[in-house]
């Protein structure tokens, strides 16, 4: 459970109950969970990818930087995993 | 989906949810069951493995990504392990709806490495078995063994109990037995008043004093027990002054198929009179989805009558269930009657009052309760042919 503050050197990963992926139909990556969906467009799907048990907050700021050279985008990435671990879709490793 | 202005005539490109109903063979007889009466039709007329799998895959190439299995009782089928892998591996996110019965190590093993994603557990409880469900024997043993199973296969529990007059006082000891089996999330959700239920509606409806009681109940446990233990308490709609969102809409997101092959935009549209309802026998699922008439018949909101049609409720509540106008006012484009601006909401009102009176104990009323069984199902066939 998670108490709202996300650490950043810890591993991240899927909440067992998630499925994460690609939606033709929708043009979008989304995540399934119980009799539910939740659409991830754009970049928030880009990021989730990358959540996979072996990267931490910080090691996935440093992947999206270098894929995406000279962009600014830590505070959005940042913004998008404290919600997804508010709400429960991803955890730490502890 | 847009909600502006007014309603647009909605053809999503595919549901997003498909509910399974694989077969209406079931163990039990609950007295609130939702399947048609004359479920026992179906039984000789079932699909096979290869039509359910067909039905999936072309479901899936719509862009269904929620597949329900339920029933009567999924696991009657010997079947179910190939569904939930093939499914899986389609793209589908899996939820097995399932009294627990016939769920034993070896298949929930099969299940987990499927690819099943949720396994949600049905607490019925019949008059019958009433008893011996508060008295914790049988059925209580049967249903914690089950729930070990699913913990240990590191699922969640989730826990559905339905409730009605005859079990809604021992709210409690329900709870207390939630909490013994481990339950994450349980569900508390009042009898609709379809089918069984509906024939058996004046001795399943609770009084407001009960539901007030049931409810204060739930909150105190609620207090109790904090995180550890969701609960979800849902009245029945007949208490309501707006009828609820029944599918989020007619053919919107949502698509059952009954055991023999109907295609029906929810459990219970069988009954509507003057619809054929295509079967996925004879047209694949874009055709019954998009084109058929019976999925277009209530979509968007040109059918509405008055005072629906001018409402501006309307994109909320779609005008509540088809089934329900149709079962209680004879007319299925009718608003539905738990509206109170619906002109035949007396009849929703008449049984609330009836339900305030005093009635004898669950023990005496055995006889005249409608149990869910092939005998009952068989009679009730004949009597309408
Ligand atoms: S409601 Fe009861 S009788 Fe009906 S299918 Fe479910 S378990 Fe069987
Ligand atoms: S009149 Fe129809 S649309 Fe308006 S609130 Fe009642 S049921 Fe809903």
């Amino acid at each position: 459970m998670s108490d709202g503050t996300l650490v950043k050197d810890k591993l991240l990963s899927l909440q067992k109950q998630f499925r994460f992926q690609w939606e033709p139909a929708q043009e979008s990556y989304v995540l399934l969970y119980p009799e539910g969906l939740i659409k991830l467009p754009g970049s928030s799907g880009e990021i989730m990818k990358l959540i996979d048990g072996s990267k931490s907050v910080d090691m996935i700021v440093a992947h999206l930087e270098e894929q995406f050279p000279g962009v600014d985008l830590k505070d959005d990435v940042l913004d998008f995993l404290e919600h997804a671990y508010g709400k429960n879709w991803i955890l730490t490793d502890d | 989906m847009e909600k502006i202005g007014s309603l647009p005539m909605i053809k999503p490109k595919g549901p997003l949810w498909v509910n399974a109903e694989i077969t209406y063979k079931c163990p039990l007889h609950c007295v609130f069951c939702y399947n048609p009466l004359d479920y026992a039709s179906t039984f000789k007329s079932e699909l096979s493995t290869e039509d359910w799998l067909k039905v999936f895959k072309q479901s899936r190439d719509l862009g269904s990504v929620q597949l329900g299995i339920s029933g009567g009782e999924p696991l009657m089928r010997d079947d179910v392990e190939i569904m939930v892998s093939e499914a899986s591996q389609m793209g589908y996110y899996v939820n097995l709806l399932t009294s627990g019965i016939g769920l034993t190590e070896k298949r929930i093993s099969a299940f987990k490495e499927g690819g099943l994603g949720q396994i949600q557990l049905s607490f019925q409880d019949s008059t019958k078995e009433l008893n011996d469900f508060l008295s914790s024997t049988k059925t209580f043993e049967l249903k914690s063994k089950v729930a070990k199973l699913i913990k240990e296969h590191d699922y969640p529990m989730v826990l559905n109990v339905v409730l009605h007059r005859l079990n809604i006082d021992h709210i409690d000891q329900i709870l207390e037995m939630a909490e013994a089996m481990g339950a994450d999330h349980v569900e508390l959700a009042n009898s609709q008043y379809y089918a069984w239920a509906l024939k058996n509606r004046a001795y399943l409806m609770p009084s407001e004093e009960q539901l007030r009681k049931a409810e204060e109940t739930t909150n105190r446990f609620r207090e109790k027990i904090g995180n550890k233990m969701k609960l979800y308490f849902i009245v029945p709609d007949y208490y309501a002054n707006r009828p609820k969102a029944c599918m989020n809409g007619w053919g919107s997101v949502f698509l059952n198929v009954a055991p023999d092959g109907l295609a029906l935009p929810c459990h219970e549209a069988r009954m509507l009179p003057g619809l054929t309802f295509p079967n996925v026998r004879d047209h694949d699922m874009e055709w019954i989805w998009n084109e058929s008439p019976a999925f277009n018949a209530y979509r968007g909101d040109s059918w509405m009558k008055e005072p629906c049609r001018s409402c501006d409720e309307r994109a909320t509540d779609f005008g509540g269930c088809r089934c329900q106008a149709f079962q209680l006012t004879g007319d299925a484009a009718n608003t539905d009657p738990v509206c109170d601006k619906s002109e035949h909401h007396h009849i929703i009102t008449e049984q609330i009052e009836l339900a305030q009176k005093p009635q004898p104990p669950a023990a005496d009323i055995k006889p005249i309760i409608f149990y869910r069984d092939d005998k009952n199902s068989k009679a009730l066939i004949e009597e309408n042919t």
